[in-house]
């Protein structure tokens, strides 16, 4: 019989391309049905960005309009969201309730997983800039030429990496029900002071210094610099924002092998 | 040999979940885990299928570390599970779990086997509680594993789905499949399980056939309505315990014919008798001296 054969011989190796396909397919499946998760992911960069934005069109802020300036900022809003919640909450999510040992008692491999939930949270950040620009230049003016779009969106891209790496920080250390207000409790001090809601020169002195030490405030340079507004060395703000996903891949594989070997 | 924990202790602190357990699993057995809960069956489930390391000692499947790739396309694993993506389909999370096998179990076959059939295009969340046991069910057996590992496979299941399951169990393990299995539901192991293992505070303390376990202390039990106060049956020679509700009787004794004697002697409208085998139930409580919940 074929199955007595088999049972003693090694299996062969499935194709990794294809579970990695299908990891990233069915988590985009998964969180587009999630209705609650994409009116908070889309629905409040977009709103905030019409009622600040769009409403404002008429202001100028360094030679550039603020329906302009806010473009970047709500940008890198959206990405910031999609990142902490759909990594931080979901892990939360799927860690606390067992999901998570099921496929790690799989032959699935570990990074499949987490390049999934990434591949997802960059593909929402980029449709959110996109329907931000879309609304932008037909409802505020805002005028950006190609090159500038996507210099934004490879900024968004790859801006949400050290953000996806705060969230599985936050959905490891998190329980499932409290991730979601932990988040926001990170996530909306972060976008204030980083200048992501209005130009951080507006900001108090003293906030302003704080904000330097935040990785929100250099992903915003970097999506404004795109559009042309900051002078600030782009070099230093990738810089920045690579020693923060170092950090937090770091705490992230401090606090997985602490668990596991508490487990 | 299918897979082994050799002298393995786990450790959580000053803790001790397994004590140097062994334990080995043969080709075509189900094995039941049995314990109180605390007793390590889900530490030595967990330390199986590579979820966590054990302190000392050695755990291998199919010669291998659990941890390989190699021996996780060979196991399957079907876990307590409180909630998982609710907003993909059945089929779809049974695509998923088959792309991690080079030639996973057909779609059909699955949704056969687990008895999931017309609910293919349903989302998990819409699913009954019974319902996503088999999902679950299904998920384990999708790269068609040589070890399947049931961890309380039938919870919150009613008793025409349980008794699907079984057979399932029964269709795997006559494939030359072994299973472990870990339940709370007594019947469950002694239905399925081909050798029983008791475990309590992370040790081994019995080992052997439901049949085996069942007369290993060769207790009896007897059943009868009688006007017999308990505090004089129990004083007789043989008696290990006394049961009383009302004017029916339970005693549990190694020593059925004496007892019945002096029993009917003294009561001559002793009425309703039964005398039987202990159950998987009995000697379970006997071995982990927990008899205060047979009362419960």
């Amino acid at each position: 019989m074929a199955t007595t054969i088999a049972l003693n011989m090694p299996r062969t190796q499935p194709s990794l391309a294809r579970i990695y396909f299908n990891e990233v397919r069915f988590e985009l499946l998964k969180l587009s049905r999630n209705r609650s998760y994409l009116f908070s992911m889309i629905g409040f960069p977009v709103v905030f960005y019409l009622l600040f934005g769009v409403t404002n069109k008429a202001s100028v802020f360094q030679g550039h309009t603020i329906a302009r300036y806010l473009l970047a900022g709500y940008a890198c809003f959206g990405a910031m969201g999609s990142s902490l919640f759909g990594i931080g909450a979901g892990l939360a999510l799927e860690r606390g309730h067992g999901w998570l040992e099921m496929k790690r008692a799989s032959p699935m491999p570990a990074a499949a997983y987490l390049l999934a939930k990434l591949c997802v949270s960059i593909t929402f950040a980029v449709g959110i800039t996109i329907l931000l620009m879309i609304l932008g230049t037909a409802m505020a003016g805002v005028h950006i030429t190609i090159i500038e779009a996507l210099r934004l969106l490879s900024v968004i891209a790859a801006g949400v990496v050290p953000f996806a790496s705060l969230g599985l920080v936050i959905g490891l250390l998190m329980p499932s029900n409290a991730a979601p207000g932990v988040i926001n409790l990170i996530y909306l001090p972060l976008s204030f002071c980083g200048g992501l809601w209005m130009p951080i020169e507006a900001l108090p002195h003293w906030l302003q210094q704080i904000a330097h030490g935040l990785p929100s405030f250099w992903f915003a340079r970097l999506a404004l610099g795109s559009l042309g507004y900051s002078s600030s060395s782009a070099l230093l703000a990738w810089a920045l924002l690579a020693f923060y996903t170092v950090v937090f891949l770091l705490a992230a594989a401090f606090i997985f092998r602490r668990q596991e070997a508490q487990a | 040999m299918i897979a082994s924990l050799r002298s393995v202790s786990k450790r959580f602190g000053q803790q001790v979940a397994l004590d140097r357990l062994s334990l080995e699993l043969r080709r075509g057995e189900v094995v039941a885990l049995l314990g109180p809960n605390g007793a390590g069956k889900t530490t030595a489930v967990r330390l199986l299928l590579g979820l966590s390391q054990a302190t000392s000692g050695e755990v291998r499947i199919f010669g291998g570390n659990p941890r390989d790739r190699a021996s996780r396309l060979r196991l399957g694993a079907m876990l307590q599970v409180g909630r998982m993506p609710e907003t993909l389909r059945v089929r779809e999370h049974l695509q998923l779990f088959s792309s991690y096998y080079a030639n996973p179990r057909p779609l059909a076959e699955l949704l056969a086997v687990a008895g999931l059939e017309g609910l293919e295009e349903k989302l998990f969340g819409t699913l009954s509680g019974g319902q996503k046991q088999r999902v679950l069910f299904a998920l384990a057996l999708c790269g068609d594993p040589d070890l399947i590992c049931l961890d309380e496979p039938t919870l919150g299941m009613d008793v025409e789905a349980r008794r699907a399951m079984w057979e399932q169990v029964r269709k795997l393990a006559a494939r030359g499949k072994t299973i472990l299995l870990t339940t709370h539901y007594l019947e469950e192991a002694d239905a399925l399980a081909s050798r029983i293992v008791v475990i309590q505070r992370g040790k081994v303390i019995a080992e052997g056939t439901p049949q085996e376990l069942k007369t290993a202390d060769g207790s009896r039990s007897i059943r009868c309505t009688t006007s017999l106060r308990a505090s004089f049956v129990s004083a007789l020679p043989g008696v290990t315990n006394v049961e009383q509700e009302g004017n029916i009787m339970l005693v549990r004794t190694h020593t059925p014919e004496a007892v019945l004697r002096t029993m009917l002697e003294h009561d001559d409208a002793l009425s309703g008798l039964e005398v039987r085998a202990a159950a998987l139930e009995d000697a379970f409580l006997a071995l982990t001296n927990n008899t205060t919940a047979a009362v419960q």
